[in-house]
């Protein structure tokens, strides 16, 4: 036998046929937008429009305070019992009203952190989704935030996906999608 | 001369290359696209994007601090 006269290293292994594999069929991502903060949207956000440009196909998944942020910026209370709008009217929804985690100072924070932005020019997260879109990334809402918060689908941001839950999300993993959880 | 010119200078990351991904869907197998950036993180994600889309990339160059890219669509 001509393989065990030349035994082979695993340094002269051709390269595995994965990398072939790879270029034909990229890497699907499977988000987790969870954080409501203005800082964790940001960096979702350019995730997620960078992953769209890559040509990976992205879902994110919109959960809990992050959903929050995917509701329309002119909607100001959300919900149907005094609970649920009291919950919008302490933390306003929308992707242009969210606060950082640290260093908010009353907004003070966010409002820097906005003029700094639009002066080294780097994209504002309302216009790093829309770019995520068009790039044919979909944004999914949980089912279970918006019954939980009283969130009608009308409330949300336009172009979202069906609501569905976490057995969905999984699905996503379970069908090889790499999951990102911000 | 490329088939279409995208100018990204003054934008930082992950404009220049979403701007680029946006152009290049409008071209067809073969064409070129032109870019400049100024973003020096750009050169690695450049390459990176190259190498993930499967879109050639044909030259870079640097000049006063504009880079330029030509890519040419799979």
């Amino acid at each position: 036998m001509t393989v065990a006269e030349s035994p082979v290293t695993p340094e002269t292994l051709p390269a595995p046929a994965a990398d072939a594999g790879d270029e034909t069929k990229p890497q699907s991502l499977a988000f987790i937008c969870y954080s409501g903060e203005l800082e964790k949207i940001w960096a979702g956000m350019i995730l997620a429009s960078t992953a769209g440009a890559m040509g990976m196909p992205t879902k994110v998944f919109v959960t809990f305070w992050g959903l929050q942020a995917f509701v329309k910026d002119g909607k100001r209370i959300t919900g149907e019992n005094w609970m649920q709008k009291m919950m919008s009217m302490m933390q306003r929804p929308g992707i242009a009203h969210r606060k950082l985690s640290k260093m908010n100072f009353l907004g003070m924070g966010p409002w820097m952190m906005r003029k700094l932005a639009k002066q080294y020019n780097v994209a504002s997260p309302a216009e790093l989704l829309e770019m995520a879109q068009l790039m044919g990334v979909e944004f999914i809402p949980c089912q279970m935030t918006m019954d939980m918060f009283g969130l009608k689908r009308e409330d949300l941001m336009d172009g979202m996906g069906e609501p569905v839950g976490a057995a969905t999300y999984l699905g996503f993993v379970a069908e090889g999608a790499a999951p990102v959880f911000i | 001369m490329a088939d279409q010119q995208v100018d990204a200078r003054g934008l930082n990351c992950p404009m220049p290359i979403v701007k680029t991904a946006q152009a290049v869907k409008g071209l067809t197998s073969g064409q070129t696209l032109e870019i400049l950036a100024t973003d020096p993180g750009s050169v690695k994600d450049f390459a990176a994007w190259s190498k993930s889309t499967g879109n050639e990339l044909v030259e870079q160059t640097v000049d006063g601090g504009v880079y330029r890219f030509v890519m040419r669509k799979k």
